[in-house]
């Protein structure tokens, strides 16, 4: 059996007498391409917070990267690379400032990552315009070196929170081009998004109904057991009963 | 009528919703006044004192113990050489040492005038200016009272009266000063901002196509903040008049009238800083620097603004809290009435309606 | 038939970026019209220049019959704009909002209850709750209530359901056909391709341009090239495979399979099959497929910037 990347018992998060996360009990292995789906306020955002270390479970056990996610946060963060749609480059920094902050972030030293600046503008063939703000160039070009960027300091797992909201369609393939690329590379990648046909895409795939994972398997087994088409019909069959759609 | 209502009532729920903004609202006139009346005062009620008597006799005996019997100087320390002095300052236990040369009453016999030395803390200026004075006029009071006794023939003396502030009370002065800031802040500061969040969030493209007209929508944000400025100017009117006494010899009505003038040039302002910009954060850097910073320093409020170089008295005629604290300082503490503030308020006016008109020109009806 | 809204020749241009050029299009009265396109395509200037917030450089629109520019304000008594972040009072509950909305139109919920009645029904239980704390899916419809309120003949939708889970977005559309129904035109974007199959007419937009108009399953029929569907377990590679192969035009992931064309007109599907078997796949399967919007939608940008995305040219 793999190496469990993340594995979690039982995990809930409470917010006075609501349970955001109620008692979740999953593991991803290395290398897996791990689809993390649910509807507004399932408890996805929840979850992704207590799994990245920014928020502190009210029970249950987890561990991120072989660290415990009670006592071990700042070594979780170390050891993983996170990249969502709302925050991830200054647009008022060109790629390279922005490449050597974050390396800076993580502690790599000058040499390193310029070797990486430079390997990483020439993979994306953004060599051209490594000197031009972000703000001037395309939202699938930054999406991209965003990744990338999550993955600067070699990450064994890399959460990425809706990261192909609002691109076209070929951009949106080009960037999980990126993701088999980088899972083909060892990396664990934990996802989460409002396509239904990405979610086909990933290896496993977990449905989040009112804070409970409702549903957990290869997409194509998924669908077998529930008898759906597509995915979307699958996710539709699973979310629509939900209580919580308010929240 | 039923859009206005409906407007105003909305608004209201924004300022009570939002906690930090209603306590700054009502919380703030209260504190500053509060803070200005009783921890930040030009008298000074306790210098502690030291005495290097070189002279002891009688004379210098007496003075000492006048001095100390006046209420205001409390003895902290007696000193035995002028080494000591340096020292006692440095450790700021001091606000002022007297030295009295040797031989002191028998100079004063004598030649009729005799040395005293008072020495102060330089580095709070303002502190040794007025501890100088006290003490000096506790000398005189000695010297008048000596030679009266000795039926001397007594001389010509002035004698300063304080018309309309007889204690020289600096809450009086702090009062007027106080309200046109707090007026500035909550209405131009709150109002720009107030606009400035529809436009960043989005709510603004929302009503620019509801068909209101632009002034309807300057008006339904500007009322709000009118009432609420215009509760803050009897906040402060009342605690000034029932806490620290300041009294209101004009009339209550005109100085209500004129206040709310001077709210209607600082909410013109607002909206006109609202309609020169689309960030709140903006809006905030002009209205804190542009308004309240000249506001304090330029208006007269803390500076007398004869006493500000020529430019700078210039630019001091822009401001409008300038004239306004004008109004209050006349109409509270010398009971002036319109006949002699008519020009002041015409300068409001004035500038009231510049502004209102400037920014509905201003205010587009389109984004961008 | 009547038209509710026509453009002609529409363009803006911000500094050096030409967010549209010569945008003209018609949707007649009661047609539900879908603009598709990705972030920056300039669907939301066109949204905005329609709902009279920007002046055009160049052209012209009408709406109802009037022109954004010199009857603005009639247009808006008779339109209901829904911009694409959400746009309410945040720290208002669901009610206030509502009553807000329509105070300000000069009209009350009452009045118009039966035209949101549907929508309201699902807000209800959520009627004190403040704006900001509702889920996506609720804070769209609480929007949807808002635009609707004062009885709009036509709606703007500017990407009403970006970042809206699947199934807030499914329930979004069935009202949005139920208001079609009762005569209102809607114009309504979106970057989600499988919404496009549930519009009247589309629109596909690109770097300011529409690429083209027609109905969902017209569309497709600019799609010329044979497409197909090819399947096996190792998804990755059989991408990197089929791009490899010498003909090899295109090969995208779609769902469960990956879709490829050729750069011949008349490709065989065994020859394919068999050239994979010799790559190591043995569970392959290529079946000849109908293109879908999507796979339209990508084939027409390609053609339209080959020049742009040098990276994998």
């Amino acid at each position: 059996m793999a190496e469990q990347v993340i594995h979690t018992e039982k995990l809930t998060k409470r917010f006075g007498n609501f349970t955001a996360v109620d008692e979740i009990s999953f593991s991803v292995s290395a290398g897996e391409i791990f689809g993390f789906l649910g509807a507004n306020g399932a408890g996805k955002t929840t979850a992704m917070k207590m799994l990245t270390g920014l928020l502190a479970p009210s029970s249950g056990s987890a561990t991120v990267a072989g660290f415990d996610i009670y006592r071990q946060t700042e070594a979780i963060k170390r050891n993983i690379g996170y990249m969502s749609q709302r925050f991830s480059l200054y647009d008022d920094l060109t790629a390279r400032e922005n490449i050597r902050f974050f390396g800076g972030i993580y502690g790599l030293d000058n040499a390193t990552i310029r070797e990486k600046c430079d390997r990483m503008l020439h993979v994306l063939d953004l060599v051209k315009e490594g000197n031009t703000r972000l703000s001037a160039l395309p939202l699938g070009w930054k999406q991209k070196l965003a990744f990338s960027v999550a993955l600067l300091h070699e990450p064994k797992l890399v959460f990425l929170d809706e990261p192909t909201g609002g691109v076209d369609p070929v951009t949106r393939r080009r960037f999980w081009d990126l993701i088999y690329q980088a899972a083909a590379n060892g990396v664990t990648v934990f996802v989460t998004t409002h396509y239904m046909d990405e979610a086909e895409y990933c290896d496993r795939v977990s449905i989040m109904v009112d804070g409970k994972i409702a549903a957990l398997d290869t997409p194509e087994e998924l669908k077998r057991t529930f008898g759906s088409a597509t995915m979307n019909e699958l996710f539709i069959q699973l979310a629509r009963p939900a209580k919580r759609s308010g929240q | 009528m039923k859009r206005f209502i409906g407007f105003v009532r909305k608004e209201f729920f924004h300022i009570m919703r939002d906690r930090r903004t209603a306590a700054i609202l009502f919380g703030m006139p209260v504190l500053q006044l509060l803070l200005f009346g009783f921890a930040i005062r030009n008298e000074i009620s306790e210098v502690r004192t030291g005495i290097l008597d070189l002279s002891h006799d009688v004379v210098t005996k007496k003075l000492t113990d006048k001095i100390f019997s006046s209420g205001t100087f409390v003895a902290s320390a007696v000193l035995n050489s002028g080494k000591e002095i340096g020292k006692a300052f440095a450790s700021g236990k001091m606000n002022e040492v007297i030295v009295f040369e040797p031989g002191f009453a028998g100079k004063l016999q004598r030649d009729g005038t005799a040395q005293m030395q008072v020495i102060t803390d330089g580095s709070d200026p303002n502190v040794s200016r007025i501890v100088t004075g006290y003490t000096e006029s506790v000398v005189r009071d000695f010297l008048r009272e000596k030679s009266n006794a000795a039926g001397a023939p007594v001389g010509v003396e002035a004698v300063p009266v304080m018309k309309f502030n007889p204690a020289l009370k600096s809450v009086y002065l702090f009062v007027p000063g106080l309200m046109a800031m707090i007026l500035m802040l909550v209405s131009a500061l709150m109002t720009s901002i107030s606009i400035t969040r529809e436009k960043e969030t989005g709510t603004m493209e929302l009503l620019l196509v509801s068909s209101l007209k632009p002034i309807q929508i300057i008006v339904g944000k500007v009322v709000p903040y009118l009432l609420l400025s215009f509760v803050n100017v009897l906040t402060v009117v009342g605690l000034a008049f029932f806490v620290f006494g300041v009294p209101c010899r004009g009339s209550l009505a005109l100085l209500l009238a004129e206040s709310l003038l001077f709210i209607m040039t600082a909410l013109s302002l607002g909206i006109f800083i609202s309609s020169i910009t689309n960030s709140q954060q903006v809006a905030m850097m002009i209205s804190l620097a542009g308004l309240l910073m000249p506001t304090v320093l330029l208006s007269g409020f803390i500076f007398p603004v004869a006493s500000m170089p020529l430019p700078l008295q210039a630019i001091s005629n822009i401001i409008p809290a300038r004239w306004y604290l004008v109004i209050v300082r006349a109409i509270m503490l010398k009971g002036a009435g319109i006949a002699v503030l008519w020009k002041e308020t015409l300068v409001l006016m004035f500038m009231s309606l510049l502004f209102m008109t400037a920014s509905v020109r201003k205010f587009s009806e389109r984004l961008q | 038939m009547t038209q509710a809204v026509t453009t002609e020749g529409l363009s803006k241009r911000f500094g050096k970026l030409e967010a549209l050029r010569q945008i003209t299009f018609s949707v007649p009265e009661a047609e539900l019209f879908g603009l598709i396109g990705a972030d920056g395509a300039g669907k939301t200037t066109l949204f905005r220049i329609l709902a009279t917030l920007l002046l055009p450089d160049n052209g012209k629109a009408s709406l109802l019959g009037l022109d954004t520019v010199a009857s603005y304000r009639q247009i808006r008594t008779r339109i209901g704009y829904m911009p694409g972040r959400f746009s309410l009072y945040q720290d208002l509950s669901v009610e206030e909002n509502l009553d807000f909305f329509a105070t300000v139109f000069g009209t009350t919920v009452k009045e118009n209850h039966e035209l949101i009645r549907e929508i309201y029904d699902q807000l209800e239980p959520f009627r004190k709750r403040r704006a900001g704390q509702l889920s996506g899916g609720m804070k769209q419809k609480l929007a949807l209530c808002c635009a609707l309120v004062h009885r709009p003949e036509l709606l703007l939708l500017d990407e009403p359901t970006t970042g809206v889970d699947a199934v807030s977005r499914q329930e979004f559309w069935q009202m949005l056909g139920r208001l079609k129904q009762q005569g209102i035109t809607i114009l309504v974007s979106t970057p989600y391709m499988d919404e496009a199959s549930l519009c009247d007419r589309v629109a596909f937009m690109q770097d300011g341009r529409i690429m083209a108009i027609d109905t969902p399953t017209g569309i497709t029929r600019l799609f010329t090239k044979p497409l197909f569907a090819v399947r096996a377990l190792d998804k990755h590679r059989l991408i990197n495979e089929l791009r490899a192969f010498g003909y090899a035009s295109s090969a995208y992931a779609f769902g469960n399979a990956v879709h490829y064309t050729d750069l011949r007109l008349s490709p065989e599907p065994q020859e394919l099959a068999a050239w994979l078997k010799s790559r190591g796949f043995d569970d392959v399967e290529v079946q000849r497929i109908e293109p879908g919007i999507e796979d339209t939608f990508m084939a027409l940008t390609e053609s339209s910037r080959p020049e742009q995305e040098p990276s994998d040219g």
